[in-house]
């Protein structure tokens, strides 16, 4: 199997190929077209700020390929955010993969970024397949997507957001799977085995 | 709902842990990696690597101790101790470090938070605030707690927010060692007045200790060593604790 992680300039994606070591996935990092569209499985990871990215992505054409893509992609954090409509990190408009706009949490009452393990629920996506409800899960983040009919887990943070998105052979987790314990191992296995 | 953390720190000299540990199944009581993964497995939260050493020539070392962590550990880990450069920050990071603890070199130079946060993001960047209370107010010091700055703690920690770091670290002196409980009063100065995450340490000793700097401290997270380092306290023990004292915890 050969599954791709996408090379762009939103760092530390060095955790996630660790965490694909630690479950004896073999990948290949890399920002070429020819490669990305022959991979079985296509990991779009991400830490850093939309529009820079956003920009990158563009530049190299990338914004292009990932949402024609037909094999099971998964987008994390930053990168479940840019596959989303629009951000308002930035103002910056995404990929719109998924339908839905990307809010920043109100900070009047809670403090911004939402750091840590938080529990999430209603599980409804093949990724969560074998994680009970409410399983804890890393993350570390101040804009968040909206509930939407693409919801398969919810988390709340000032108020219910979506956790994960699915849609075709798109799915993305706004944490961190590749720190988030057994859970996130759970879910990388998963993915793989779509 | 956002769970307090519970984050066990280790101290590192050449690659190895410093202080003793009483863990009878542990292979290699120096060796992090082993000790991380096991914390790892008996719930923390996090961990924290600190390079106490810090010398140039220790850094190859730290920088393979740190790929070796991220290898074998599968929840988040900070690396501090000596870092004065993006191209440390750099280096840590791209060895799979979470995010990095900056202390003396953000008080010699806070621009350094600023550059910092531009560059990785404010999610990897923890500025570690060692504090000691000094005729009447709490002051910022340095050098592993040692050297008395000018800067009042409370105004620090404010500015560090405001120049981008992700987290605040903080230890307090006087409480450090003395096993009698964190500084609750100053943490919750701190943390109410903050947006960002605040990591109490210094002066574990019980499990209340915990409670308290969760509830009177206000704190999101919190730090010790050596009471976990010498099994005083178990993770698991003291997570069940809390979580029935009604604190929310990652079980």
């Amino acid at each position: 199997m050969k599954t791709v992680i996408i090379k762009y300039n939103a760092g530390n994606v060095q955790s996630v190929m660790y965490a694909l070591d630690r479950i004896g996935a073999s990948y290949l990092w890399t920002d070429e077209e020819a490669e990305i569209r022959t991979a079985d499985k296509v990991i779009f990871p991400g830490v850093g700020e939309a529009s820079t990215a956003m920009a990158y992505l563009r530049e190299k054409g990338l914004d292009k390929v990932i949402p024609t893509l037909t094999q099971p992609v998964l987008g994390t954090c930053v990168g479940m955010q840019l596959m989303c409509r629009h951000s308002e990190e930035n103002d910056t408009t995404c990929m719109g993969i998924f339908d839905l706009n990307v809010k920043r949490f109100d900070a009047s009452a809670h403090k911004v970024p939402h750091v840590g393990w938080n529990n999430i629920y209603d599980l409804q996506s093949s990724l969560t397949t074998g994680l009970p409800e409410n399983s804890y899960v890393y993350f570390v983040h101040s804009y968040f997507a909206e509930l939407s009919p693409y919801t398969v887990a919810k988390c709340d943070y000032v108020q219910p957001f979506s956790a994960m998105l699915h849609k075709d052979n798109f799915y993305a987790a706004q944490f961190h799977t590749e720190i988030s314990g057994k859970e996130g191992q759970r879910i990388l296995e998963n993915f793989l085995a779509q | 709902m956002l769970t307090k953390r519970i984050i066990p720190c280790l101290d590192i000299k050449d690659g190895r842990t410093v202080k003793g540990t009483n863990f009878v199944n542990l292979r290699d009581a120096g060796d992090p990696v082993e000790l991380g993964a096991i914390y790892a497995e008996q719930g923390a939260d996090e961990l924290v690597f600190l390079d106490i050493t810090a010398t140039v020539d220790n850094r190859k070392t730290l920088i393979d101790l740190v790929r070796n962590v991220a290898k074998h550990v599968n929840i988040p880990f900070t690396v501090g101790g000596g870092i004065s450069s993006i191209a440390d920050v750099s280096a840590l990071l791209n060895a799979g470090a979470d995010k990095v603890s900056i202390n003396s070199s953000a008080v010699r130079r806070p621009e350094l938070i600023n550059e910092l946060a531009l560059q990785f993001g404010s999610q990897c960047i923890v500025v570690a605030i060692d504090t000691r209370f000094v005729e009447n107010e709490h002051i910022v010091h340095t050098h592993g707690g040692r050297k008395p700055t000018e800067i009042r703690t409370i105004a620090w920690a404010k500015e560090v927010e405001e120049r981008g770091a992700g987290e605040i670290l903080l230890t307090s002196m006087d409480t450090d060692g003395t096993k009698a409980g964190f500084a609750n009063q100053l943490t919750a100065t701190i943390s109410t007045n903050a947006s960002i995450p605040i990591i109490a340490s210094g002066g574990a000793g019980s499990m209340e200790h915990f409670y308290e700097v969760f509830t009177e401290g206000k704190a999101d997270a919190g730090l010790a060593a050596s009471i976990f380092h010498f099994k005083e306290i178990d993770i698991i023990e003291l997570k069940t604790y809390l979580q029935q004292k009604g604190i929310s915890i990652r079980l």
